[in-house]
């Protein structure tokens, strides 16, 4: 007896410092796993940032430019039309000349005007509606650079001066510029206030955020009531049979259906057979809205069955129909999981772009969208637009919007985990 | 109360949908090739700033994809303008006109060259189209005389004994890009034909000419590398030893970071490529529907736009995104053309 009991603890005693050393290898393999996925975060993290941020500055030229009224062809400031129609790039290039008074020659007179961006006439513009007096006067501006000059400013700050398709006298310009403090970086307002440009130098990412603003409306309208009324159904008033276990399968597989299906789907349906336009918020809402359902209803019916069949017999118990036992007891409890859920669909909707390729999403559009029915793209296709663009300026700002496309992603889902933790409660 | 309003969201949303679809499109609706992308987008938006009319949607499909929506129908619900890097072909011009779409107006905007390049660490290569063909054909024929043998080149030296002995590494675009068509018809095609035994092939047996000329080897000489020719100029400065295939533009930015191999002696360069003596390079059309001209506001104005001298021509702003332009009397022949709307007949 005694015996076998010393054998077992001598066995066990045997293996205990195998086993010891087996729960610490168990350990660190778990821990492993998370600083592997943390170094994955940080390595994409300081590549998006250390290429981007140079994006959130812009260069500017500080030129005294003289708004001489017969130059312009402007006689009345306060008469839009002739604003729109004046003649800005002639007293930009006066302003130049000036500055630099000895480049002669049209070519390089050519490469001189190179310097400043042509968005710069819409500054003058601007300035001269928001002030008529300015009309005839000498006033020292910021103008907008172009983004060659930009691009080696910045370069040329890092260490690495990268002239490209620069000249050499446009880079003793510069340099002449810089010297005489007449060239800064400063913010770069533009990003987040213009729409898509195929000059980097006037390209922002206000008409995507608009696009996708838009297009989660239409999803959130749509998908929220569908999926929570879905749920419900198959939760509270179901009965539990093939065809509803049918439909459940069903939920489920589609939830793991990639999203060009979707996409397809929507092309053939909204597009082909009901006729809508393409590359609207509208058509793209509805997509997203068919993707996200699926998403919707599981986390909704999840939260439904976490309420605790208590609550309901205590609400039918005291003669609450089963549409008031639902509605004031049941939807309000279950309500943090529902929202949840949503966010999350929403913020996997808000980085798709695959299904916008089919319907006509994937587009250069210049003009702000004003409703669900204009022209209008998404902020991760204007990532994957930039991407692709030849300009070297727009690597920069290529990261800069998925720094933007980010932000927004850790906002909703920490306004997702924020809901959860106000809102829930335990039993 | 909330459920009242969501569903009052989603009852507008759904009655003001038909709504829409009646009205028309005041916006030009182009689609097409990633190729013409670039440059007309410049154009689409210089156009939306200086005229009173609203910034055309460009839609970057790929030539084929654009075409087919191109060839859909006449109504405001198909495109205006379809953009293509290479000529329109017979089959789409039927498809077109079976489904009403008759006068088709064609328009030559300039080229635009394929490149071969390296990182600039390395030594610029000068190669052949023929080099080019042995070093990345699926096939080549056997060195003994007959038929042909799956392609046993390893290093460039194989190839050519003037050439380096690094390993060939080609980083290109994808079967279903432009670029790869582009690079297929104008360095493998070439290439092949200037071996004496494939170009017997040619009367003999077409298809299998066919084949040797435009198959390209899949045991890891070449890398697709996806459409993305920015992420070929990064891998190419991180591996020294490979070779990327991309568009003159791309060449043009990175300048810094990439060098263009010779072809047949040639660099490319704007003037090469425009004069004619670098070998590679291909035609950039767009094509306009003649029924939808004057129904939609400002076809008219756009087409007068793309054809100004300050877009297209040798100093025009397209030349300074990467396209190389056509010879002054095409420009102006072709310019002609398209303000009587000369429409196309193959």
């Amino acid at each position: 007896m005694n015996n076998s009991t010393n054998s077992t603890m001598s066995r066990v005693e045997k293996t205990l410092a195998r086993r010891y050393r087996a729960e610490k290898r168990f350990r660190v393999y778990g821990l492993l796993s998370i600083l592997f996925g943390l170094a994955c975060l940080a390595i994409l993290f300081t590549d998006i940032i250390s290429k981007g941020h140079s994006a959130f500055l812009q260069t500017r030229i500080q030129l005294t430019v003289e708004l001489d009224p017969e130059e312009l062809e402007i006689d009345d400031p306060t008469d839009p039309d002739q604003i729109r129609g004046g003649y800005y790039q002639g007293v930009i290039r006066d302003a130049l000349a000036e500055r630099f008074p000895e480049v002669d020659g049209r070519s390089a007179k050519r490469a001189l005007n190179a310097l400043v961006s042509d968005g710069a006439v819409y500054q003058l513009q601007d300035e001269l509606r928001d002030d008529p007096a300015l009309l005839g006067q000498e006033v020292s501006l910021w103008l907008l650079a172009d983004d060659d000059v930009d691009t080696y400013v910045k370069s040329r700050r890092e260490g690495q001066a990268f002239a490209g398709m620069l000249g050499e006298d446009q880079v003793q310009w510069i340099e002449s510029l810089i010297a005489s403090d007449d060239l800064r970086t400063q913010l770069n307002t533009t990003f987040f206030t213009a729409s898509d440009s195929r000059e980097p130098e006037q390209a922002g990412i206000a008409g995507a955020a608009l696009g996708s603003l838009l297009t989660l409306l239409v999803t959130l309208v749509l998908s929220f009531p569908i999926g929570v009324a879905a749920a419900i159904y198959l939760e509270e008033y179901a009965p539990k049979n093939r065809v509803t276990e049918l439909i459940e399968v069903n939920i489920n597989n589609l939830a793991a259906v990639p999203s060009i299906i979707f996409g397809l789907l929507g092309l053939a349906i909204f597009i082909n057979w009901f006729g809508m336009p393409r590359s609207v918020p509208l058509v793209g809402g509805l997509v997203l809205t068919l993707m996200t359902l699926p998403t919707i209803i599981i986390s909704s019916r999840a939260a439904i069955k976490s309420v605790p069949p208590s609550i309901r017999e205590a609400a039918l118990g005291i003669g609450a129909s089963r549409m008031q036992m639902v509605l004031h007891h049941v939807l309000p409890l279950a309500m943090p999981g529902m929202l949840t859920g949503t966010i999350i669909g929403m913020a996997q909707a808000l980085g798709e772009t695959a299904p916008l390729l089919m319907i006509g999403m994937v587009a250069f559009i210049v003009d702000l969208p004003a409703g669900v029915t204009d022209p209008a793209t998404v902020l991760p296709v204007q990532i994957f637009l930039w991407s692709d663009s030849p300009e070297r300026a727009f690597v920069e700002r290529t990261s800069a919007a998925i720094m933007v496309l980010l932000a927004f992603l850790i906002l909703m889902n920490t306004l997702a985990i924020w809901l959860r933790k106000r809102l829930e409660r335990r039993w | 109360m909330k459920k009242v309003l969501l569903s009052l969201g989603l009852a507008t949303t759904l009655v003001s949908s038909p709504a829409l679809m009646a009205q028309g499109r005041d916006y030009i609706s182009i689609v097409g090739s990633s190729t013409v992308y670039p440059f007309s987008t410049v154009v689409a938006e210089r156009f939306g700033r200086k005229t009173q009319f609203s910034t055309p949607k460009v839609e970057s499909t790929g030539s084929g994809g654009g075409l087919k929506l191109f060839c859909q129908g006449v109504g405001v619900s198909h495109p205006d303008i379809a953009n293509a890097s290479r000529r329109i072909k017979k089959s789409e011009v039927e498809l077109c006109e079976s489904n009403g779409v008759k006068g088709i107006v064609e328009v030559l905007i300039g080229y635009d060259g394929i490149v071969l390049a390296n990182s600039k660490s390395t030594d610029q290569l000068d190669v052949s189209r023929k080099d080019l063909f042995l070093a990345l054909a699926k096939q080549v024929p056997n060195p003994n005389g007959s038929g042909f043998i799956a392609n046993p080149h390893k290093t460039w030296k194989d190839v050519n004994p003037a050439l380096p002995a690094t390993k060939i590494e080609v980083l290109g675009p994808p079967p279903t890009s432009g670029t790869r068509d582009a690079f297929v018809e104008l360095v493998m095609e070439e290439g092949c034909d200037e071996i004496p035994a494939i170009a017997e092939l040619k009367d003999s047996d077409k298809n299998k000419h066919k084949m040797v000329c435009q198959s390209i080897r899949e045991d890891g000489a070449f890398i697709e590398a996806g459409e993305n020719d920015n992420l070929i100029v990064q891998k190419l400065q991180a591996n020294p030893k490979a070779l990327g295939i991309f568009g003159f533009s791309f060449l043009d930015q990175n300048s810094d970071k990439v060098q263009g191999s010779k072809i047949g002696g040639v660099a490319p360069t704007f003037d090469s490529i425009s004069d004619g003596s670098y070998p590679v390079s291909r035609p950039l059309y767009f094509y306009v529907k003649k029924a939808h001209v004057g129904v939609i506001p400002g076809i008219r104005e756009y087409l007068e736009e793309f054809t100004s001298e300050r877009a297209w021509g040798e100093d025009g702003y397209l030349a300074e995104k990467g396209m190389i332009p056509l010879s002054e009397e095409r420009r102006d022949e072709i310019a002609q053309d398209v303000e009587n709307l000369e429409a196309l007949s193959m």
